[in-house]
């Protein structure tokens, strides 16, 4: 079937440039225990990293395609041509001046450098595999908050490192969570320390600049008790001929009291299956929330969860999916109750455009023990020509009595009429219907800081741009 | 030639004739109405004159200042100066009038131009106290939940906000009560002016009582059958619409 919208022009994507870059450590193609080794002796791994990484490739090889659930589609991935690995191995600088020149104008062309000046308390740039740029502000590192890549994490701080590290995301939680454990680079660690609330939000941007690569970086944060922190990632890569693919995992905990808010806003080409997992552990009265918004892609697969293990502890997930022609965004929420009077909360809205298909999982768990737990979930959709597609596949699985569910869904379609009213009031088709997109995620954007909704705004109007023909 | 000017229009959806071979010269500085019966196609006409994708034009052509407008997107015959104020708006979901309307003044300006924000508020307000709109009116969603009334005051707001040079007014009137039709006919009324044409389609005379045209047609059956002053909106409603569909009767014996 001919699609009747012309596939989005990612060249408008301000992400979508690449420049040739020598890269002296290359693990080459495929995936074998000796992939293992050398991404180990490169990093100068310790012994227990390395012998998780054989595990996470163990179990990665054990584990089938979650294809009688997912999409088929996976199986087009080709594991043996991705390039697991790709450093320059000049390691993380602490200021831009030392970024080698072809890297740090990848990230002055992506506006990153100037974002950090204006509002951000740090920055962590990864170029493929390895951070090139890691940088905390100094009055945030004097309050003891760390803020450095997974390898220095483990490195420098095992005492705190190992004690959350794969505890969140066991190896064997899917197959991509195993695949991450195996070949995990780059990433976050993160450690606010009691009390400590961090007033501007931290910021990790990453980069795949090399074509048929696999970029997996693993990110672990924890804020102690009674601390706060805000945490942005953004991603893009060039638009290449060949499937790319990325796998991170996430891990959260937020100790007693502590809150974590985890901003997304993914705007990847159209080549890139995106196969994340993301999950919190929230402590009695703390509270985690995810705010993830995915542009692009040809696949995603991603459901932000929260398990809620102490009393009164908050979990949300915030999500926006654009689906355009071609792609797939199959993004959810998992809440796991286990503690009483636990609270959650999952708005989830998605656009397809075109050929574009949305799907929606929840889960949400409330075993017959507890009491006074609360669950709100609201998904809706909006699907913006004939030929878009969405799903919704909530599971919600509550007992006992004193707790709460509520559960609200609904499908919309921009109308035709709707169309021309607006043209009839001087806007073109693309900016009607960026206007239509923008009036559906509305009241959500609403609720994110203000940065990141004008950012969100423009790349909606970028895509709808693109998706009329 | 500041006019618009619609010459032997034959419109059709799908194998149904809906106008057929309408004729109509609207010059800047005047006020026309259409008085016709439900289904006569005075709707389709004001669409079609919009750019409504669904009709086809099988004959005919309209042009706006000497220019052509059939060969225009709809979007494109609106900044060019068309403005049709719907019958039956529709409702845009989360996206309030304020940002609507300033969504549609970009649209107008040239590229790389910002609209200048604290006058478009200045002006956006002005224009809701002239319709007697309440301020928060502004961040509510485009007549969603809107009353009928509501909703043909929100018309006219876009209306005096988007000063266009022409101005099709469908039915504006209808579900109006006498003071909000006081309302409206005062807004329309301020806009009156050697810059702008009215092409006001009404079911009932009522309205021209408020918006005092300069010339009256009357539409039966896909086109005009009679025009006058506006003393003909009177004989129309003294004689009924009868009187008028057996002139169109005559008209095609007669031709
Ligand atoms: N979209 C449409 N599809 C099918 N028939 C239509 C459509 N629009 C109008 N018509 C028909 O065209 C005729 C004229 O309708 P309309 O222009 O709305 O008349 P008026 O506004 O004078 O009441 C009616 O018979 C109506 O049923
Ligand atoms: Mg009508």
């Amino acid at each position: 079937m001919k699609p009747e919208v012309k596939a989005v022009d990612i060249d408008r994507n301000k992400g979508d440039f690449h420049y040739k870059v020598d890269y002296a450590k290359d693990a080459g193609r495929g995936l074998s225990e000796k992939t293992i080794h050398f991404i180990s002796d490169v990093k100068e791994d310790p012994d227990w990293v390395r012998e998780f990484r054989l595990r996470g490739l163990k179990t990665f090889l054990e584990k089938p395609l979650p294809t009688h659930w997912a999409s088929k589609d996976l199986e087009t991935i080709d594991f043996d041509k991705i390039r697991y690995y790709l450093a320059q191995g000049a390691g993380a600088k602490r200021s831009w001046e030392e970024v080698p020149e072809d890297i740090k104008r990848t990230f002055e062309r992506l506006g990153i450098p100037e974002q950090e000046r204006k509002f951000l308390a740090g920055v962590e740039a990864q170029f493929d595999s390895e951070a090139v740029y890691s940088n905390i502000k100094k009055a945030v590192g004097e309050q003891g908050v760390i803020f450095v890549g997974s390898t220095e994490g483990l490195k420098n701080h095992p005492e705190i490192f190992r004690k959350w590290f794969g505890k969140v995301i066991p190896i064997g939680d899917n197959k991509f969570s195993a695949l991450n454990a195996a070949v995990f680079s780059g990433g976050s660690f993160i450690y606010v320390p009691p009390g400590v609330k961090v007033k501007h939000p931290l910021q990790a941007y990453f980069r795949i600049n090399a074509e048929s690569f696999g970029q997996f970086e693993r990110t672990l944060i924890i804020a102690d008790e009674g601390s706060e922190v805000t945490y942005m990632e953004g991603c893009t890569a060039p638009k290449f001929e060949t499937a790319t693919l990325h796998s991170a995992v996430v891990e959260l905990v937020a100790l007693k009291g502590a809150k974590i808010q985890y901003i997304t806003v993914q705007n990847w080409s159209s080549n890139v299956f995106n196969l994340v997992t993301k999950r919190g552990l929230a402590h009695e009265e703390a509270e985690i929330k995810w705010i993830d918004c995915n542009i692009g892609s040809r696949l995603t697969m991603k459901y932000p969860g929260v398990v809620l293990k102490g009393r009164k502890a908050r979990g949300e997930v915030l999500s926006i999916a654009l689906a355009n022609n071609g792609q797939h965004q199959d993004t959810g929420a998992k809440m796991i109750h286990a503690a009483d009077e636990t609270t959650s909360n999952i708005i989830s809205k998605s656009i397809s455009v075109g050929t574009g298909r949305a799907t929606y999982r929840g889960l949400v768990h409330v075993p017959k023990h507890l009491k006074n737990c609360k669950n709100n979930t609201e998904c809706d959709a909006l699907l913006i020509n004939a030929t878009s597609r969405t799903d919704t596949y909530p599971a919600i699985t509550v007992r006992g009595t004193g707790n709460a569910v509520q559960h609200e869904a609904s499908v919309s379609q921009v109308s035709s009429e709707q169309i021309f009213y607006m043209q009839q009031r001087g806007l073109t088709e693309a900016q009607a219907m960026s206007l239509s997109v923008n009036g559906f995620v509305n009241d959500l954007v609403r609720q994110f800081p203000m940065e990141y909704s004008v950012e969100l705004k423009r790349l909606i109007e970028l895509e709808m741009e693109g998706s009329v023909g | 030639m500041n006019e618009l000017q619609v010459d032997n229009l034959h419109v059709a959806i799908g194998d149904q004739q809906i106008v057929r071979g309408l004729g109509l010269t609207v010059p800047r500085g005047e006020v026309h109405a259409i008085m016709g019966p439900n289904g006569s196609g005075k709707s389709t006409l004001a669409k079609v004159m919009a750019g409504h994708p669904d009709y086809q034009v099988t004959k005919g052509k309209i042009t706006m200042d000497g220019e052509d407008v059939l060969g225009m997107e709809a979007d494109q015959r609106a900044r060019k100066g068309l403005f049709l104020a719907f019958q039956y708006p529709s409702e845009i979901p989360g996206v309030t009038i304020a940002n609507f309307l300033r969504a549609a003044l970009q649209a107008r300006l040239p590229e790389g131009e910002e609209l200048e924000a604290t006058e478009y508020y200045a002006k956006l307000y002005e224009k809701m106290e002239l319709l007697g709109m309440d301020r928060s009116f502004t961040s509510r969603a485009v007549n969603e939940g809107f009353s009928g009334g509501e909703k043909k005051r929100t018309e006219i707001l876009q209306l005096a906000m988007l000063e266009p040079k022409y101005a099709v007014l469908d039915e504006t009137d209808s579900g109006l009560d006498i003071d909000a039709l006081k309302v409206v006919a005062r807004g329309v009324n301020t806009m009156r002016g050697p810059g702008l044409g009215v092409l006001l389609i009404t079911h009932y005379q009522r309205l021209l009582n408020y918006i005092v045209p300069d010339h009256v047609h009357v539409m039966v059956a896909g086109r005009i059958v009679r025009s006058g002053g506006k003393e003909l909106a009177l004989e129309l409603e003294e004689r009924g619409y009868d009187w008028a569909r057996e002139s169109a009767g005559e008209m095609a014996v007669t031709r």
